[in-house]
Order: C-alpha cells, then sequence, then structure tokens
C-alpha cells in the first residue's frame, strides 16, 4: 500500500480497470460531497466541513486502531468498551478525589492489562480473536460499570485539564482533527516504514508462513491489541474533552459496527494482509459527509443507524466478492 | 516375592489406572464440565435464593426458560454445522413483533400470528444462510451486520406501532393460554422447548441431514469432497436457527403481550455463551442439543439469579464476559489436547511374574531346544507375498493365505509357483479355518469373524459378542480377532486377543499386560456370537482337540497353553495344560499322529521378563521414549514346537540362521510337509516333515473323507 494521496497521475488512477473497493468508496465520497454541496443548504460551508471533520475524528481514531488489529488477521470488538470505561474508571476516580497522575498511570495500566489479556488469549490460547474480544468488551463494561463508577454517565471534573483541552482550537480547527491526523501519520510510519509494521502485513496474509519464516508472530499479535486499547483510551480522552463527560451507555451502541464499517468499508479485508491508514482515512471521509448529509435531511437516528448497517453489509458481500474464500483451502473453524 | 515388587503388584493391579483413559474416549465426557457447572450453579444460586425452588417461582423462571432453549437449540445446530448466529436476538425481535402486530394491529386469529412470526424468522434465516451457506461470507461478521439491520427494523417499527399495539383491545383464549396455561403443572413454553429438542436431538443423531450437518462442521472440505451439499447444508441450518429464534418470538409475544426496545436484547450473547458454556464446539462437529440446553439452564440462572439478588447493572455482561472467555478457552485447549491427554494416559501397564522357564538353547537337551531344521524350508511366493500370518491347504493341495492387503490367496497345487488373488475381504486377515462345506472361515483383524465360500462369496458372520456390565469402552466390538477352528458341530470357536487395542497396536498391548484376551464362540444356527473365556493376556490360536471334546487355546503374552473343554465332566472350564514355555505361542493345528503343531511368535526374553514386574517403568517408557526404543516382546526368533495330548512337548524346531523362518505365526502340516506362515513374513514356508504320515491332511481330519 503507498501513503499520500496521488495527486498528479490522476488519469491512471480512475482508469476503470484499476478499480479497486478504495477508489470506488473514495469516487462515491466526492459523489456525495458534491450532490450535497448543491442541494443540502447549509453543507458546503468551512463550519460543517468543520464538523464533518471533527465528528469523524474520534470514530478515524477508533478505526486506525481496529484497522491495525485487522490487517493482522483479527478483531477487537473491545475497543469501544475500552474506550468508553476506561476513561469513565479514570474520570470517576478523579471526581473521587484521586490524584490525577496516580489516577492516569492507574488507569493506564488497566487499559495495557485488558490489551495484554485479549492479546494473550488470542496468540497464546488460540482462541479465535472475535470471542476473546467480545467476551473481553462485555467483561470491561460489566466489570467497570458494576464495581468501579456510580452511573452511567461519569463528567470531567470541573477544572481539570480535559475541559480546557476540549476547547482547543488552532485556525479554527478543533484539536482531535489534529490528533487524529498526527496518530493517522504516526501509524502510517509504524505500517509502512518499521519491521515490526512490515511484520503485520505478512503475518495477516499468511500467519502459518510468517512464522516459519522466523517472525515474532505470537508477540506481535499481543503488540496490537496492546495498541488497539490504547488508541481506543485516547479517542475516551478525546470525546470526554469535547463532551465533558463520558457516558457509558456508549457501548451498547452501534458505535462499535461503525468503527468495523469504517475500516471495511475503506478496503482493509477482513482476511487480513491488506489496507492501510489511507483506506481508513477514504472510509472515515465516506461515513463523515454520509453521517453528516443524513443529518442535514434530518432523517432520525434509527433509520441513519438501518442505512450504516446496510452499507456495512453491501460492504461485506463486496468484500466476499473481492477476497473469495474456497472450499479446499478454507480453514477449518475460520469464523 | 520382594515386599517392593509386592507393593508395586498392589499398586498397578489393583488400582484400574485404565479406566481413566478408556473414560477420556467417551465422547460424553464432553459433557462433565458443563455438567457439573450446571449443578454448582444451580444449587448456590438456589441455596442464596430464598424460594428459588417452589414451584410457581420454577414455573415462572422454566417459562423463560423454555424459550431461551428453543433459540439455544437453534444456535448450536448452526454451531455444529460450523457457522454462527449472532442475528437470533434480532429475529427473535422481529418474530415478537410480527406475531404482535398480526394479533393486535390486524386483529387476526392466533394461528395467523404464529405463522407470521415462523414466516419472518425463516425469511431472516434464509436471508442469513443465503448470505453466509451459498456466498461464503464471514459467519461471525454477517450475521452481526444482519443483527444491526434487524435490530434497526425493529426499533423503527416498535417506535411507529407501538402505541397501536398497546391500545388494541383483541384478545383471545388461545393466546393467554399460549402465554399463561400450563399444560400437567408445564408451560407451553418448556413443553415446546422440550418437544423441540428431542425432535433436532434426533435428527441430529439419527437423520441423514443431521449427519450432513456434523459432517460439515466437523470437516467442511472432507464433506465437500465426498459430495455432501455443503452450502446448502449450511444454508438450512441458519433457517432452522431463525425457525427456532421466530418460535420463541412468538412465545414471548404470547406472554407479554407486546414488544419494546427490550425485547431480545442482549440476547445475542447470552445464547452464544449458553451454546459455548454447554460445551459445543465452535467451528463446528462437536456438540449436541444436551449441552445447549445445559448451557442455557447454566447461563439463564446465573443471569436471573444475579438480577434477584440484587446486583446492579453491568453484573451480568461482567459476568457473562468471564463465563465466555473461559468456556472457549477450555474447549480450544481441550480440543486441541485432548489426544495428548489421552496418549499420556492410556496405557496402563500391570504387574506380571513370569514363571521360570526351560532353556530353549540349542543343545541344552531340553524339549524346547531350538534346532536349525526350519532353515532347510524352501519358499513359495517369495517376494510376492506381505504378511501370510495363516495358511492352510484345502482337499485339493491349494494352499490359501492371507495378506496385510487384506486379501486371501491361493497357491496352486502342486508346485505353487501359480497363484491369484481368491477373494478380496479387506482388513487384515489372519486366522483360516475350512468348514464342512469348504467354505473358508477367516477371523480378519480390525473386522471380525469372515466366511469365504468355494465360489468366493464373502459374508460377515459376526463382528460383536455381548457387551460385558462393568466395561466402559464398548468390549462389544471385535477388535482383535486372532484365530479360529471349528467344532464337528460346526461351531466356530475363535479368539479375541485383547479389548483395549487394535490389531495394529499389539506391541501396546503386549506392554501393558493386561489380561482382556477372549474367547468366544459364533453358533452358525442362529448366528449368535457368545464369551466363553475373558481375561487372558492376548489369546491367540485356537485348535479343536483330534476327539473334538475340547480344544486348545495360546495364552500369548503369559507363554501358556489352556484346554478348553468342550464335552465331559470339565465342559464349560478351562485348565492350563503347558505353563512357563520360553517362547510366546500363536497358532496352534493339528498334526498328524494325534500331536498338535504350535507356532511361536517370538521368545521370551530375561530383559522383558524383569520389565513386566516394573509396570511403572513401562509406564514411563510409552511416554517418554520413542516408539523404536521401547521394550516389547521380541519377534525376531521363533520356532515350531509339537505336543501331544496331554501337553508335553515332543519336538521343537527352529531356525538358528534367522533367513528363512525366524519368526513363525502359523503352520499347517499336510501329506508330510509343513507350510509355515508368518506375520512379518514374505513368504510361505514349505518343509519336509521327516517320518511323517504323508497321506495325512487338514481336512480330512476335520471332515473325514478320503485321506
Amino acid at each position: 500500500m503507498q501513503g499520500g494521496v496521488p495527486g498528479n497521475d490522476m488519469k491512471s488512477w480512475l482508469n476503470w480497470k484499476e478499480m479497486n473497493q478504495e477508489r470506488i468508496v473514495l469516487l462515491i465520497a466526492i459523489l456525495i460531497f458534491i450532490v450535497a454541496s448543491f442541494t443540502l443548504p447549509g453543507f458546503f460551508t468551512p463550519d460543517n466541513i468543520v464538523a464533518i471533520v471533527r465528528s469523524v475524528s474520534v470514530l478515524g481514531i477508533l478505526a486506525l486502531g481496529m484497522a491495525i488489529v485487522v490487517i493482522g488477521r483479527g478483531i477487537d470488538l473491545s475497543a469501544v468498551a475500552i474506550m468508553a470505561m476506561s476513561v469513565a474508571w479514570y474520570l470517576q476516580l478523579l471526581n473521587d478525589g484521586m490524584a490525577d497522575g496516580a489516577a492516569f498511570l492507574l488507569v493506564i495500566s488497566g487499559v495495557l492489562a485488558i490489551g495484554l489479556l485479549n492479546g494473550f488469549l488470542v496468540a497464546y490460547a488460540e482462541v479465535p480473536a472475535i470471542f476473546v474480544t467480545l467476551a473481553s468488551g462485555s467483561f470491561v463494561f460489566g466489570y467497570v460499570r458494576s464495581q468501579l463508577i456510580a452511573q452511567d454517565a461519569v463528567p470531567v471534573p470541573l477544572g481539570h485539564w480535559m475541559q480546557l483541552f476540549g476547547g482547543v482550537r488552532y485556525f479554527d480547527i478543533p484539536v482531535e482533527v489534529f490528533i487524529f491526523a498526527a496518530l493517522a501519520f504516526l501509524i502510517f510510519l509504524f505500517l509502512r516504514y518499521t519491521k515490526w509494521g512490515r511484520y503485520v502485513y505478512f503475518a495477516g496474509d499468511n500467519p502459518v508462513s510468517a512464522r516459519n519464516a522466523g517472525m515474532p508472530v505470537r508477540p506481535m499479535l499481543v503488540l496490537r491489541y496492546v495498541i488497539s486499547a490504547l488508541i481506543a483510551f485516547i479517542a475516551g480522552l478525546l470525546t470526554a474533552a469535547s463532551l465533558h463527560s463520558i457516558n457509558t451507555r456508549v457501548v451498547n451502541s452501534t458505535l462499535l459496527y461503525d468503527i468495523v464499517l469504517v475500516a471495511v468499508i475503506g478496503g482493509i479485508g477482513l482476511s487480513g494482509g491488506k489496507g492501510g491508514v489511507r483506506n481508513v482515512l477514504f472510509g472515515a471521509a465516506l461515513i463523515g459527509i454520509m453521517l453528516n448529509a443524513m443529518t442535514i435531511i434530518d432523517i432520525p437516528l434509527i433509520y441513519q443507524s438501518l442505512i450504516k448497517s446496510s452499507i456495512l453489509l453491501a460492504a461485506i458481500i463486496i468484500d466476499g466478492f473481492l477476497n473469495p474464500r474456497d472450499e479446499q483451502t478454507a480453514q477449518q473453524g475460520d469464523i | 516375592m520382594t515386599f517392593r515388587e509386592r507393593l508395586q503388584a498392589w499398586r498397578y493391579n489393583l488400582i484400574p489406572d485404565h479406566l481413566v483413559g478408556e473414560i477420556l474416549t467417551k465422547r460424553w465426557t464432553d459433557n462433565a464440565i458443563p455438567f457439573l457447572v450446571l449443578v454448582v450453579t444451580v444449587a448456590s444460586f438456589g441455596a442464596s435464593i430464598p424460594g428459588f425452588f417452589k414451584p410457581y417461582s420454577l414455573q415462572e423462571s422454566t417459562r423463560q426458560l423454555g424459550e431461551f432453549s428453543v433459540v439455544v437449540t437453534g444456535l448450536t445446530v448452526v454451531m455444529l454445522g460450523g457457522g454462527i448466529d449472532l442475528s437470533v436476538g434480532s429475529i427473535f425481535a422481529l418474530a415478537t413483533f410480527a406475531a404482535v402486530s398480526t394479533f393486535f394491529i390486524f386483529e387476526m386469529p392466533v394461528w395467523v400470528a404464529l405463522v407470521a412470526a415462523l414466516a419472518t424468522g425463516i425469511v431472516c434465516g434464509a436471508i442469513n444462510g443465503y448470505l453466509v451457506g451459498f456466498l461464503r461470507l464471514r459467519a461471525f461478521l454477517t450475521t452481526l451486520v444482519t443483527f444491526i439491520i434487524g435490530r434497526a427494523i425493529f426499533d423503527i417499527l416498535v417506535v411507529n406501532y407501538g402505541a397501536d399495539i398497546q391500545t388494541s383491545m383483541a384478545s383471545s383464549d388461545a393466546w393467554d393460554f399460549i402465554g399463561d396455561g400450563t399444560v400437567f403443572g408445564f408451560s407451553i413454553p418448556v413443553i415446546t422447548a422440550i418437544v423441540i429438542a428431542v425432535i433436532t436431538h434426533v435428527a441430529l443423531t439419527r437423520s441423514r441431514p443431521g449427519w450432513h450437518v456434523l459432517a460439515v462442521g466437523g470437516s467442511r472440505r472432507s464433506a465437500h469432497n465426498a459430495g455432501i451439499r455443503v452450502k446448502r447444508t449450511v444454508f438450512l441450518t441458519y433457517v432452522f436457527s431463525g425457525l427456532c429464534a421466530s418460535i420463541a418470538g412468538f412465545l414471548i409475544a404470547t406472554r407479554l403481550s407486546g414488544a419494546g426496545p427490550g425485547t431480545g436484547l442482549n440476547l445475542e450473547i447470552l445464547a452464544l455463551t449458553a451454546a459455548v458454556v454447554g460445551g459445543n464446539s465452535l467451528g463446528g462437529g462437536r456438540g449436541s442439543v444436551v449441552k445447549g440446553l445445559m448451557g442455557a439452564i447454566i447461563v439463564l440462572v446465573m443471569t436471573n439469579g444475579l438480577i434477584r439478588l440484587g446486583y446492579g447493572t453491568g453484573t451480568n455482561q461482567m459476568v457473562l464476559g468471564i463465563m465466555l472467555a473461559v468456556a472457549v478457552t477450555i474447549d480450544i485447549r481441550w480440543l486441541k489436547n485432548r489426544h495428548k491427554v489421552l496418549n499420556e494416559v492410556y496405557v496402563a501397564p500391570v504387574y506380571l511374574k513370569m514363571g521360570e522357564t526351560q532353556s530353549a538353547l540349542p543343545g541344552s537337551g531340553t524339549a524346547y531346544a531350538l534346532d536349525n531344521r526350519l532353515s532347510e524350508a524352501d519358499h513359495i511366493g517369495l517376494g510376492e507375498l506381505e504378511g501370510p500370518e495363516d495358511v492352510i491347504l484345502d482337499r485339493n493341495d491349494h494352499l490359501y493365505c492371507g495378506t496385510r492387503h487384506g486379501e486371501i490367496v491361493r497357491f496352486f497345487a502342486p508346485d505353487y509357483t501359480r497363484s491369484e488373488v481368491f477373494a478380496h475381504v479387506g482388513g487384515f486377515p489372519l486366522g483360516l479355518a475350512f468348514d464342512r462345506h469348504e467354505n473358508l472361515i477367516s477371523c480378519v483383524g480390525a473386522m471380525g469373524l469372515y466366511s469365504i465360500s468355494p465360489d468366493r462369496e464373502v459374508k460377515k458372520l459376526s463382528a460383536e459378542t455381548a457387551r460385558s456390565w462393568t466395561s466402559v469402552v464398548d468390549d462389544a466390538r471385535l477388535r482383535d480377532p486372532n484365530d479360529c477352528d471349528i467344532a464337528p458341530d460346526g461351531r466356530i470357536y475363535f479368539t479375541d486377543s485383547t479389548k483395549r487395542y487394535d490389531a495394529h497396536d499389539w506391541a501396546l498391548d503386549s506392554i501393558e499386560n493386561r489380561a482382556t484376551g477372549r474367547l468366544l464362540v459364533y453358533d452358525p444356527k442362529d448366528g449368535s456370537t457368545k464369551t466363553l473365556l475373558d481375561g487372558y493376556r492376548y489369546l491367540n490360536g485356537v485348535c479343536m482337540a483330534h476327539d473334538g471334546k475340547s480344544l486348545f487355546v495360546a495364552e500369548s503374552w503369559a507363554c501358556r497353553v489352556h484346554r478348553y473343554w468342550l464335552e465331559g465332566p470339565k465342559a464349560g472350564t478351562a485348565e492350563c495344560v503347558i505353563k512357563d514355555m520360553p517362547g510366546y505361542p500363536d497358532n496352534i493345528n493339528r498334526a498328524s499322529g494325534g500331536h498338535y503343531w504350535m507356532a511361536w511368535l517370538g521368545m521370551r526374553t530375561p530383559s522383558f521378563d524383569l520389565s513386566l514386574r516394573h509396570p511403572g517403568m513401562r509406564k514411563r517408557m510409552t511416554r517418554r521414549l520413542p516408539q523404536d526404543e521401547w521394550l516389547f516382546p521380541n519377534i525376531n526368533t521363533g520356532g515350531v514346537v509339537k505336543f501331544n495330548d496331554k501337553g508335553e512337548i515332543v519336538e521343537t524346531l527352529g531356525d538358528l540362521s534367522g533367513n528363512a523362518h525366524p519368526m513363525v505365526t502359523s503352520m499347517r502340516e499336510h501329506k508330510g510337509q509343513l507350510f509355515i506362515g508368518g506375520i512379518l513374513n514374505n513368504r510361505v514356508g514349505r518343509y519336509k516333515i521327516a517320518g511323517a504320515d504323508e497321506s495325512w491332511t487338514g481336512p480330512a481330519s476335520y471332515w473325514g473323507g478320503a485321506q
């Protein structure tokens, strides 16, 4: 995968024979953007465009974490639970009067522990990722909700840096957009230029060969789940910073599926080894534009959810056609 | 016997270690852990919640359990087929809505509501099935997405029509009866759950479509290559799951007479946890309806119990998360390591002190002293044969022997250079005998007792006997049928050498040395098979005495020969006639002059005799050493022994050169010549017996007629 948006070779880029999911998604996003700009009042305004970018930043950050895991042929269904519950616990500790540093250390070690646990069960106990993270997500939510925090929503304490942080803007652009950009760039560098980043692709493409070739497949698996957990924590901090509280009910919402949607629709194959940061950006762009347009048209949330999930289904079906599975080579128990 | 040896004997002969391995081979051991969890869960919640076991309380909780079990049964079937269905929760909700709206909004009769609910479930299931089965999409994600879509549709419907349902005045006795009534104290959901569970269980275990589901789940590729329509089978499992979810949805519709945002919420993770906690394997092939039901009870009792005990929001998710993670991990680890555990514990050697024996050294002067006479034997079919365990000759002097390829080969008299495959039986034909009507009877290793008619028709006579009452592993099946002989009345007496190992694992049986060999009799009159003797160390050769009133049977690992009486005062009992031989006896056959030939497949060695007194050492040996380095009976030196009616040794023949017949598993005398077979040999030997009756033949000795 190549980084950066190509500019001067637009012609070959638009060649029909070269079409793939990523390009289709980008074209559709541009198309919707143009149509919406002309037809929807208030869509093509600087404020709204900033709002679009802002609305997808948190989603995009979470999708970056998901992308790393999915490229390595896994999936992390605990991301949203970690995001919401870690921050909720953090805020609860602060509200209970614990020193900021101690609370932060405690929470981040909890986040690391869950990432390690996910990774350990997937890598060493060889339990399918989908079950490990489904179970750990349920556990994280249940444990924090029942044992560590008092109610569904936890506010950011008055005067805390997060409260101020949420309002920071450079050039009229909210700070989380910069953080999203910075994280995207970091992960791009990781996946593209570091040895372990390249290994993620090899391990995702063919874990057995990667292992036979001598790559530390198992420690790398653990690393990916830890990264995913940390990114989820960052996304949670940003959410709390901009909303001045965190609502743990988000765990039961469809946010998780939006994350998978962003990653999958951008063209990161679920069978692993394919895609990169650019796919996440395109996927996030399409979803952001679509959600914004739907909100302007005033489609109720429940319909939006139906439309999103239908698009996700279409994306999975297309993914199935692009990366077909074969009766002779399919792995037993690969669900 | 020293004190140490006595302790060893007690330790290894009295403690039934072998049962551990045998129990582990049973598939029901998979159920043991879930069952234990079930008992503990029900007991602990039953104890801590007051009134848990009161009839009314039970009836209310079992109503919910009934609905839930139906959903879990459907999910179990999908999982057995190698898939997963997360959309059960939304199918359940949609079916509830379909039933409720048909009944309350359109005011249709109850049966129409039922049809509407079921149709909803079948359509949703078919969509899942089409996507996962025919389009080969990933089950988990696809059903996750159809779950969200279904949920979104349900939310929209509830928002728009929820009020209409609540304000409707429709009512029906049948509706209320399904929701609240009982039949003999059982609520309708419980009865439905039981009926569906029984039907599903029978279909899975005893019908072609059910076997197809298990085959696809067990190995999709093999099922595909075997010609099973994999895609259609997978499709049908999802349709079934949808149907089950919709039945449950209809039941809850009648019970609650409404549908709201909470209907079927979290049902998918509950059902998934239940199916996995019950012990159904992810990835398919292993599991059962019963496991699903056990899981359903565990999960429901636990989640409901936590609520009734007053634990707050989130506790349920926490417990479910832990249960799911633990159950899945145990399942994966257990499946991966089960065969290793089994290999570790299956071999359970016993203590045996073999008796002192006479020397078989050449020139030692004993009756057993080996000589070099067998090396003079010339060969028949050299290089063409593999593993002629037994040989036999018919009235026309043709020679028959089995091979390890499952064939009976016939060499034509008089020079035995021409041969043909007389019959293909399969397995590994071992012991041979001709009956009165010249049918060739054969003990086929790993298969059973077979008869081959003169016109080559192969017929199975027996492959099982009555199961003994104390057996853990089914010992009705014949695992290692070894040799047979036929009484004057036509009854076929044959041996099954071990109950613990398959024929090719005979070396493990010798190392374990457990007495599980049997003598059986097949009665051609009624086709029945009976066990006559049980508990011998590898019963091997059988030979009818010349007078037909008793038979000789060889007990290989104990180096003994027994006489089993068919008639007379001792009928039905066995007595040891030769003991403590220096070799391991194999087949026994009649000889001219009223004597008997007995093959020694190998000779005892002091080292192995010593190891028999150290069962712990043999146990460690099988666990820690590669098979090539195991100590087991020597089979590189054997011989042929002639004994008389009283069990006295007449003479012993051997091959000291080691070139022609170092190991002998069978021999037949025919017209003054001895034909020699060996299970590891590539030939049949022919040895001219000095001074033998040149007119004596086996068929004439058994069935009379021209000498």
